[in-house]
């Protein structure tokens, strides 16, 4: 326990460019534009591949890919061609991971809802946009969500791997600690990992909440009062 | 209007579902397509929103071929009602019903307005105008279904066995419901099913198509059942077909007997075999024998010029006395149809 008083109560690890605030923030920094990225590559091409339904092989030969991808092999390999003068080695292996789970899901998500509504959609006379936008996008929000919160869990736990590559993040603490024996700062920086991917979790049980329709999750609702 | 003229479709993998099929669906009447499975019901349907577009033919709604309107346009100016509901699982019961109105670009008070107006007009509780969908038994989500497809207002209607999915009860009731509507909106219905006793009940005309999309016979229900084209219109009418028939077969005019009735507590006079018991302001309590002179026997009752002789019938087949009571409006015995004035009916039903 006095490993955990000592590096968080340690006034120096709370300032500077190695102090807690500082590796909070590359940690989020990294993860968040690596999850950004990816969404905006994986979304899209999931929601047009699902709703046209051409591309299918695409999206199992990523699945696939993205089993064996070695991210660990991957960050060595993008560090040693490009250095790390930039973020990017670190950045490209982190979308490369983060984007079948979201394109897997989001296709699965789309492909999956009940032909049967989609033909009365365009039985309405929805237009195919319309179709994708008002009805098959908010009935596959669960699926989309799920791979998007699969991803971001993937991106933050590689990002603390992605310390040994002498970048930042809240794994430097863990590395640099057991490199120097610093077993309070091993802990410590175990702690905030593991903090920090219980925040993602509820942010991400926050959005679902926000954006997920009652009518799709079958949360029950309670009736508004003073209505009618 | 609804026009086919010579309409066929075949799908790529050579499946013809519809040859040459020519016939009217003609305005503010209900016209059911009624057959065998997989004999193209389905697909003659939807060639006319364009949810299918024909291989060859013209579809015409009031002279204008559909093949020239761009689908969507097309399909927001007729009402679709489809077996499953098939509603929004994400949108409360009053969106669902104003997806039309709020694609023509209505205001959305007016769109929701319009939405609980329908909502009542199918029977339905305005409170459900809050829920979701998953809240709905089958038989509501089915009337949403018809709600949502009138919303706009649209001249045409066409319905895929849009009852099919729900028990017999709630089955009879949507149809009950169905033929009330029209009776205030005169739409142009096109109505598919496989259940004849549906068709019939529904249908201005009918008409029955053989596997292979070719249409055996386009009649009204009555002349579908005395006159059928030929022997595969006669089988798939079934067995039953005289009886169905007498559905067309009006009580009006039946020659009733009133001197069978005694009222409750009273001597009678009368010596017959059956009585019919009346309270004093009417109503039938039940048939006495002449040899249980204690004993109340069941009864049936019907509406003379109201009701069809398949009912009078039923009524007379409900009570040991074999008689039917006649009613009126507020059920009060009118008379009594005996098994002759019944006999006389029939003879005259098979006559004409
Ligand atoms: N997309 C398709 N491709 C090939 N053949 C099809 C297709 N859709 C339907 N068919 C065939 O066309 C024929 C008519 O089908 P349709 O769905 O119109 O029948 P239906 O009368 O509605 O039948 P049911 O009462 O079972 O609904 C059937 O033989 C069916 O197998
Ligand atoms: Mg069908």
């Amino acid at each position: 326990m006095s490993w955990l008083t000592d590096f968080f109560g340690d006034p120096a690890n709370w300032s500077g460019p190695d102090g807690i605030p500082a590796r909070l923030l590359e940690h989020l920094e990294f993860s968040a534009l690596a999850l950004v990225l990816a969404m905006l590559v994986a979304v899209p091409l999931g929601l047009l591949i699902g709703h046209t339904g051409k591309g299918g092989l695409l999206v199992v030969v990523t699945a696939n890919l993205a089993r064996a991808l070695p991210t660990l092999g991957l960050l060595v390999l993008f560090v040693l061609l490009l250095g790390t003068a930039s973020i990017l080695p670190v950045i490209i292996p982190l979308v490369l991971l983060a984007v079948p789970p979201i394109l897997v899901n989001t296709f699965e998500g789309i492909r999956g809802v009940d032909p049967e509504l989609r033909d009365a959609a365009y039985g309405m006379g929805l237009t195919g946009g319309q179709v994708l936008g008002r009805v098959l996008v908010p009935v596959a929000l669960p699926l989309i969500l799920l791979g998007l919160r699969l991803s971001a869990i993937q991106v933050v736990a590689t990002t603390t791997v992605a310390a040994y590559t002498g970048l930042g993040g809240l794994g430097r603490f863990v590395i640099d600690g057991f490199a120097t024996k610093d077993y309070a700062g091993v802990v410590g920086g175990s702690v905030l990992i593991v903090l920090f991917a219980l925040v993602v979790q509820i942010v991400f049980m926050l959005v679902q909440r926000a954006t997920v329709s009652p009518g799709v999750s079958q949360r029950l609702i309670t009736p508004k009062k003073g209505r009618l | 209007m609804i026009t086919f003229d010579a309409v066929t479709k075949r799908y790529p993998d050579g499946t013809v579902a519809v040859d040459a099929l020519s016939l009217e669906a003609p305005t503010g009447e209900i016209t059911v397509f009624v057959g065998p499975s997989g004999c193209g019901k389905t697909t003659s349907l939807r060639m006319i929103n364009r949810m299918i577009d024909a291989t060859e033919g013209r579809i015409l709604l009031d002279g204008v071929p559909v093949q020239g309107i761009d689908p969507p346009t097309l399909r927001r100016g007729i009402g679709y009602v489809i077996q499953q509901a098939g509603l929004f699982p994400h949108r409360k019961i009053v969106d669902n019903i104003a997806t039309v109105p709020y694609l023509l670009g209505w205001d959305r008070k007016k769109a929701r307005s319009r939405a609980m107006e329908l909502l009542e007009r199918v029977g339905l509780d305005p409170a459900m105008g809050e829920r979701y969908p998953f809240q709905l038994s089958g038989g509501q989500q089915q009337r949403v279904g018809v709600a949502r497809a009138l919303a706009a207002d649209p001249p045409v209607l066409l319905m895929d066995e849009p009852f099919s999915a729900v028990d017999p009860i709630v089955r009879t009731s949507l149809q009950d419901e169905l033929i009330r509507l029209q009776a205030e909106l005169n739409k142009t219905i096109v109505f598919v099913t496989h259940d004849i006793d549906e068709a019939i009940k529904l249908g201005d005309r009918v008409a029955v198509l053989r596997v292979g999309g070719r249409l055996a016979q386009l009649a009204d229900p009555k002349t579908l059942l005395s006159e059928p084209a030929d022997d595969f219109v006669r089988e798939f009418l079934g067995r039953d077909r005289g009886i169905r028939r007498l559905r067309f077969v009006s009580t009006e005019g039946m020659r009733l007997r009133t001197d069978l009735t005694v009222t409750e507590g009273s001597d009678d006079p009368a010596d017959e075999p059956w009585r019919l018991v009346v309270t004093a302001d009417d109503r039938p309590l039940g048939w006495v024998s002449r040899d249980r002179p204690g004993t109340l026997e069941p009864y049936g009752t019907f509406r003379p010029g109201h009701d069809s002789m398949r009912s009078a019938l039923d009524a007379a087949l409900l009570s040991p006395s074999g008689c039917a009571v006649a009613v009126d409006g507020e059920g009060r015995v009118v008379g009594v149809a005996t098994r002759e004035a019944l006999d006389e009916a029939l003879t005259e039903a098979a006559d004409g």
